[in-house]
């Protein structure tokens, strides 16, 4: 794994499917110790060996931050994706010995608030199980909105209405239920941070009314489960390292430049920490830029790229690697 | 404004309009011209949603230019002090969506954000715009007294009377730039005192 991303030797010690959809992962530590302890909101970097390829796949850590002897993570199965999720559900089964990073947080809570809304769409439920833990623990005022599709695909949505009762609203979609979302939005007492994790659509639209409400940038908290986008291939020079690499259909630009044993840095692989961000040296094509990370400035100037989302199209494409 | 010197040293920038429906101003003397200043880039309708809280000079100075932009309520307390349960009470009961504009002294920029802070409100989201003196209030380390409008360098504790080196070490706890003794070791010894914060 990457420069700063420390490896944990993990056994799954539980496979567990939750819905048509979900299927819940336990690992432990394969030397019986405790795992590091995190903060609600982190994730881990999931090694899948899956043949002669890697991947290498974030998931929000969903179990309590006070009970580290294993992790969790929910994975929803994408059978259009790339076949992470795929191979999570079909290959990996108790007792199989696996790699991931240590935890990683870009959607920590700030505990400065006074108050923690959340709202949740989908498997963007995840890193909110963790939260809700940490603030039940310590007392912590929370209010959670969780929408899905239907109800028996509100994962964990039986467990959260348990645990915190009408802390939790739920809304489905089959009986038209929505958010009030500039209701919800302005009756918040000043002092409330608002946490958003789901789909690009859902993410866009509440950063978009709580910025025009009002909410400075400040109290916004929002995580996006992008995975790359598949698309056709394309050749790459790698300046530095010297190489010539293609990165395929189903691959993204940084599962290229790993698989060609170069080790560039990252943190979420989802365009938006901004660890693996590379110059482009010269370009003759068209940048798909999947990123949250560079300005749209970055973006027309051509000069950089977001290779763990990113993709190109075109004749000659040299990164500085 | 001030070079930055120290971290903890404020900085402030200039009044800018943010979205939202709610808008509070907190401004003493010259920062009315600091609001007045910025509605020439405000979007119409924005003082429907206005307060201005303004302490006037003795003069009363800049009211009526205040009163021009038609806010939705014009406050003029005749001090910080009578002003801050009001204030202490308006942000307990707001929303999310309720912006903070500051502008006028250091002091009351201060005290003003000490209030929004207890009241869960992010200093990096509070807009400030300093002008007029440089004076500062001043927490003697020693004492513990607060020194009001202190202009000079080095300055004289109010409450104990040491003859204190104003730092430019800010608590936003205590709104107050912290005051230490600068001859303890040899009381004798008096450095000249030079206004340092007009
Ligand atoms: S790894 Fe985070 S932006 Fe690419």
């Amino acid at each position: 794994m990457s420069t700063g991303t420390t490896k944990l030797d993990v056994v799954v010690s539980d496979v567990v499917p939750v819905n048509d959809l979900v299927t819940r992962f336990h690992f432990r530590r394969r030397d019986g110790e405790l795992l590091p302890t995190f903060s609600g909101g982190a994730h881990v970097v999931v090694e899948m060996r899956d043949g002669d390829r890697t991947r290498l796949n974030p998931y929000s850590l969903m179990g309590s931050p006070l009970d580290t002897r294993e992790y969790t993570i929910s994975i929803r199965r994408d059978d259009v994706g790339r076949g992470g999720s795929l191979f999570m559900h079909r290959s990996v089964k108790p007792g199989l010995e696996m790699v991931i990073s240590y935890p990683v947080n870009l959607f920590s809570l700030d505990l400065r608030a006074k108050k923690h809304l959340m709202l949740a769409g989908g498997i963007g439920i995840t890193p909110f199980m963790a939260q809700t833990a940490q603030l039940a623990g310590g007392g912590g005022n929370f209010e959670l909105h969780y929408t899905c599709r239907t109800a028996s695909l509100g994962t964990y949505a039986d467990v959260l209405r348990e645990r915190y009762g009408n802390r939790v609203r739920l809304y489905h979609d089959d009986r038209e239920e929505r958010i009030d979302l500039d209701r919800l939005l302005s009756s918040q007492p000043l002092g409330t941070h608002l946490y958003v994790c789901g789909p690009a659509g859902m993410i866009n639209w509440v950063r978009d009314r709580a910025a025009s409400l009002g909410w400075p940038p400040e109290t916004v908290h929002f995580e996006h489960f992008a995975a790359p986008q598949p698309g056709a291939p394309f050749d790459v020079e790698l300046a530095v390292s010297g190489k010539t690499i293609r990165v395929g259909e189903q691959q993204s630009l940084l599962e290229a430049i790993e698989a060609a044993g170069v080790d560039p840095p990252y943190l979420c692989r989802g365009g938006v920490c901004g660890q693996c961000e590379t110059n482009v040296i010269s370009s003759d094509g068209k940048f798909i830029h999947n990123d949250h990370w560079l300005s749209e400035e970055d973006h027309r100037s051509g000069c950089k790229i977001m290779p763990c989302v990113s993709r190109f199209e075109g004749k000659l494409l040299v990164l500085e690697r | 404004m001030a070079a930055k010197t120290i971290i903890s040293r404020p900085i402030y920038g200039t009044l800018s309009p943010q979205p939202g429906k709610h808008h509070l101003f907190i401004a003493d003397a010259e920062g009315a011209l600091a609001i007045t200043n910025m509605a020439g880039k405000a979007p119409p309708g924005f003082f429907d949603g206005a307060e201005i809280v303004f302490i006037p000079d003795p003069e009363g100075k800049h009211i009526s230019a205040l009163e021009a932009l038609r806010p939705a309520q014009l406050h003029l307390p005749p001090s910080f002090a009578s002003l801050l349960p009001r204030l202490r009470q308006t942000l307990t009961n707001a929303h999310m969506g309720l912006r903070l504009y500051l502008a006028g002294t250091e002091g009351l920029i201060g005290q003003a954000m000490q209030a929004a802070l207890e009241a869960g409100i992010d200093h990096t989201s509070i807009e400030t715009e300093h002008r007029g003196s440089l004076a500062r209030r001043m927490q003697c380390v020693h004492c513990k007294g607060i020194t009001e409008n202190v202009t000079t360098q080095p300055a004289l504790c109010s409450h104990c009377g040491l003859l204190l080196l104003v730092r430019d070490h800010y608590s936003r706890r205590l709104a107050a730039f912290q005051g230490v003794c600068i001859n303890a070791e040899d009381r004798s010894e008096i450095p000249p005192m030079e206004e340092a914060f007009p």
